[in-house]
């Protein structure tokens, strides 16, 4: 069997290039993606512990954590599409006002 | 020692999708290697027993959320990133060395509680001897039993989420 460790630092390392690509990205949308990579680092231990615990209510999670994760995307990408709309631009340094 | 091997192919292809993912300078490319990471942590789930999630990975995330964003990206014609002229020269030197050390405290957390105890915090016990961990079957009874109401309160989220995607997407007259 492959030790809990093992799933649990793969996890961290995975939120990790997600916390460097949402400080190091300048695009709007690769931002987004690396949200999303943390998001499954996080269920990725969620399924590690329950498997280690050997109960059910990480999978649960996990799943709540994929509705919001989607529900997310969704407005998100929403966002995203009407400020591309007035600014023509998907670079996060040139959204610095809330209003133009 | 065969589960050790799948495990470490499959989180090889996990970090090297993460890496490709930070290192691409076009967002399609940073999202095909994310879908990579997906799929590769469904595979990493049913290692772990966690049939439906491994399903629901494939078929949500790798396959309705990404398309998504594919989605998006293709609408809005996105091309390479361009490079901030005023980066901070802080974050330049500092930002590696600091990366490390925040990944080598999580290393060090995650090390110090590998020895839990098999302690179950609530739910049923499924895995008695056979196979049937994770599996609809289960979860499909504890989302219904346990877990109603968060589910219902998820369904409410969802319908707040598609109308205001509605109204935010919206062309303003």
């Amino acid at each position: 069997m492959v030790p809990l460790s093992y799933y649990l630092v793969l996890s961290a390392i995975l939120f990790a290039c997600g916390v460097a690509g949402f400080l190091i990205k300048r695009n709007i949308i690769t931002i987004f993606l690396s949200i999303e990579l943390m998001l499954n680092g996080v269920n990725l231990s969620f399924v590690a512990f329950a498997a280690q615990l050997k109960s059910l209510d990480g999978h649960i999670f996990v799943f709540f954590v994929m509705v919001v994760a989607a529900a997310e995307a969704a407005v998100g990408l929403a966002i995203i599409i009407s400020v591309f709309r007035t600014r023509e631009t998907l670079n996060v340094d040139r959204v610095n006002l809330l209003k133009l | 020692m065969l589960p050790l091997i799948l495990f470490f192919i499959f989180a090889a292809l996990c970090v090297g999708g993460a890496i490709n993912l930070l290192v691409q300078k076009h967002p399609i490319n940073s999202a095909l290697s994310l879908i990579v990471v997906m799929g590769s942590l469904a595979l990493i789930y049913l290692l772990l027993g966690a049939e439906f999630v491994a399903a629901v990975q494939v078929i949500v995330y790798a396959g309705a959320v990404m398309v998504l964003f594919v989605f998006v990206i293709m609408l809005l014609n996105a091309g390479v990133e361009e490079r901030t002229e005023h980066a901070s020269r802080v974050a330049m030197v500092l930002g590696v060395p600091g990366l490390i050390i925040g990944l080598g405290l999580a290393v060090w957390v995650v090390s110090h509680l590998a020895g839990l105890d098999r302690i179950a915090i609530g739910g049923p016990m499924v895995m008695n001897g056979s196979d049937v961990f994770g599996n609809p079957q289960a979860i499909g009874h504890l989302l219904f039993r346990n877990f109603l109401l968060p589910f219902e309160v998820t369904s409410v989220l969802i319908l707040i989420a598609i109308m205001g995607a509605v109204v935010l997407a919206r062309r303003e007259e």
